[in-house]
């Protein structure tokens, strides 16, 4: 599974499990709520809808984002970034600097809660057109893009 | 004004420059069509209340709301003029930090609406080759601003790349013409493009237009009425035999076949006549046409990659088209730049050449993919089929027999993955990457590597445990995908593919030489 050649990827800052697990419990936080009025309507046996609703709610908020951490991971090369993440669907992305055209740093209301940052990079490609890389540090994520700006600079003098 | 800060700061903080104040007025009014529905929806809300006087108040709610977050946007939107980049800061709440290095900015454009125009404002685009369109808007700026963004940029620019903008703007006529298609050139490619979609467009307007026409164009009977009038009937029909209704039938299908032939032939002759590719010094020019000529120009060092397609049929006799991937749109149906529609191969890698893309050197250097990818596409469909099959049996009272004839579906589909296989080819050589797919429909693409974007390794949840991976290459305005590739070999393909691209700067390949 391992590459002959590659570096070893580094982990994403483990308060992306923290963040995604509050994001995907906000999210899913309707379903469970229409859920939990379709119990007290009383159309079904007591707990029949609402438990499993539940568990499946515990499974996705709690569990899931922890294992998506750890098959998140990325490398910042001299003159590459290379994005890899899922289990399931596994892929494994590497952008040359010399071919980002722009560079975003996002955060959002929970990110910033907790210090995170994403990092999102814009080649000029139809497939991979932005590249994401979440759940960095703030200070790591405005050091990679200065990082990236500056092999952009070097590259054309 | 200008920061020339050197080494890394971050602008989260007071730094940076705020957008023109007044700005936030123009947006406001060319925003209010879109509050047209929250109003609507606030007064509907409150028709039943007793009080008059409470609709004036949702409307000067509204309003005052979408004002106080048009100030909190433009409060917490700061842009900074970098020594190498452009940065913008915005976001209420979601903050995002964006930072275009000049060398990527393509073109800095101003643009003034009426009502920005009569504050004397200005909106300020800074556009880059990025896949998606939105780069960065700076909405609104006073036009002195805005000359000096562009002024500055274009300055910088200059600066980072002394040759870059020198190239030779001096046209001299030294055209050459390196391919043309003469009529019968253009008869041949009318008869492969054979359609039918004249039926289509006839029976769309009939079926638009019906109420127009003075008697009922469905109506069958009255058909029938008319051919006995001129004294045909069923009867007659069917009295003339089974050798006369075969001659009747085979008329019929013969009118339709020329028909078919009829329409390629005219539409092809509407669009291709005249077509004629010239090498010029700025890049290939293509005119073509008959009643309207289109003249399109492409920069030889746009070209992102080449496409080879062939049909069946033509390729018996040699023929095949050749087109470029770029970014730039070729017309409305078609995204890419036709170079050749109707070409033999000598000619294709003839024009090819031109934009530095050489044929392959034979089929050794183009391998077969793993057969395993097609027979898992192909078991995944047998259980659908024996759920479908029992569905029939259980709950449609059907007899088992029949329901094997659904077992044709599968022997269907295994001849067309084998066909897919068979026609499947990747490979590389040490500059380009060669990707054929498709049995009817044949296409070869070509892409230099340098011109690649980014690569992905993908595996899905069954090809993760074969060891199977597909390679997916970023290319501008196109695609290029290997699949059933060994993971060793995409990873292996991907280490030597990186070398070439990682050496070489976006900027570098694009510029013309």
């Amino acid at each position: 599974m391992t590459d002959d050649n590659l570096p070893e990827l580094t982990p994403l800052d483990p308060a992306f499990i923290t963040t995604s697990r509050i994001a995907s419990a906000l999210g899913l936080l309707p379903f469970v709520v229409g859920a939990g009025v379709l119990e007290f309507a009383k159309l079904l046996p007591l707990g029949t809808f609402l438990v499993p609703v539940l568990l499946a709610y515990a499974f996705v908020a709690y569990t899931v984002p922890a294992r998506k951490y750890w098959h998140w991971g990325y490398d910042m090369g001299t003159d590459r970034l290379r994005v890899v993440r899922g289990y399931m669907f596994y892929s494994d992305t590497i952008v040359p600097f010399g071919r980002i055209q722009h560079i975003d740093v996002d955060q959002g209301p929970i990110d910033r809660r907790y210090g995170l940052a994403k990092l999102t990079v814009h080649t000029a490609g139809n497939h991979n057109s932005t590249v994401a890389l979440p759940g960095l540090a703030h200070a790591d994520a405005l050091a990679m893009r200065e990082a990236i700006r500056a092999a952009i600079r070097q590259d054309v003098l | 004004m200008n920061h020339a800060t050197e080494g890394p700061i971050d602008v989260t903080g007071q730094e940076g420059e705020r957008l023109h104040i007044s700005g936030l007025f123009v947006g406001f009014v060319s925003g209010l069509p879109q509050l047209f529905f929250p109003l609507f929806a606030a007064i509907f809300g409150v028709r039943k209340s007793d009080n008059p006087a409470l609709i004036p108040i949702i409307i000067a709610a509204v309003l005052a709301l979408s004002l106080f977050f048009r100030w909190l946007g433009w409060r917490r939107f700061r842009y900074h003029v970098g020594a190498d980049d452009i940065r913008v800061e915005k976001g209420i709440l979601n903050r995002t930090a964006r930072s275009i290095p000049y060398d990527r900015i393509q073109d800095v454009s101003i643009e003034q609406k009426p009502l920005a125009r009569m504050m004397g404002l200005s909106e300020v685009k800074f556009e880059t080759g990025g896949g998606d369109g939105d780069d960065a808007t700076l909405r609104f700026v006073t036009l002195e601003e805005a000359n000096r963004l562009r002024a500055l940029i274009r300055a910088r620019k200059a600066g980072l790349s002394e040759a870059q903008d020198t190239a030779p703007m001096v046209e001299a006529e030294d055209a050459e013409t390196i391919f043309a298609m003469d009529g019968k050139r253009v008869f041949i490619l009318g008869l492969y493009s054979f359609s039918l979609i004249i039926f289509a467009v006839l029976g769309g307007l009939a079926q638009q237009f019906d109420f127009l026409l003075p008697f009922d164009l469905w109506d069958l009977k009255r058909w029938a009425g008319l051919a006995q009038e001129s004294g045909m009937s069923v009867n007659t029909i069917n009295g003339v035999g089974i050798a006369g209704q075969l001659i009747l039938a085979f008329g019929a299908f013969t009118s339709l076949i020329f028909i078919g032939f009829a329409t390629g032939v005219v539409r092809t002759y509407l669009r291709e006549h005249g077509f004629r590719l010239t090498q010029t010094s700025k890049g290939f020019r293509r005119q073509r046409g008959l009643l309207t000529l289109t003249d399109v120009v492409m920069p030889t060092h746009r070209v992102q990659a080449a496409v080879v397609q062939t049909g069946p049929i033509r390729k018996r006799r040699g023929w095949h088209s050749l087109k470029f991937v770029s970014l730039a749109q070729d017309s409305k149906e078609e995204s890419n730049y036709v170079a050749a529609p109707l070409a033999t191969l000598d000619e294709v890698w003839r024009i090819a050449q031109v934009a530095g893309i050489h044929g392959p050197y034979g089929d050794e250097q183009l391998r077969t993919g793993a057969a395993l990818h097609w027979i898992i596409q192909l078991l995944l469909l047998v259980p659908p089929l024996l759920i479908a099959m029992a569905a029939l049996v259980i709950f449609a009272d059907t007899a088992f027999a029949p329901t094997l004839l659904l077992l044709l579906l599968l022997v269907f589909a295994t001849f067309m993955f084998w066909c897919d296989w068979r026609r499947y080819r990747f490979g590389l050589d040490d500059q380009q990457l060669y990707l054929r797919r498709g049995w009817w429909q044949q296409r070869l693409t070509l892409a230099p590597q340098v011109k690649v974007q980014s690569i992905e390794i993908a595996q899905g949840p069954l090809t993760r445990r074969l060891g199977l991976a597909s390679l997916k290459f970023g290319i501008a305005g196109g695609t290029l995908e290997m699949i059933a590739l060994p993971l060793s070999t995409a990873q292996a393909i991907r280490s030597a593919v990186m070398e070439k691209v990682a050496a070489v700067d976006y900027s570098a390949i694009n510029r013309s030489h």
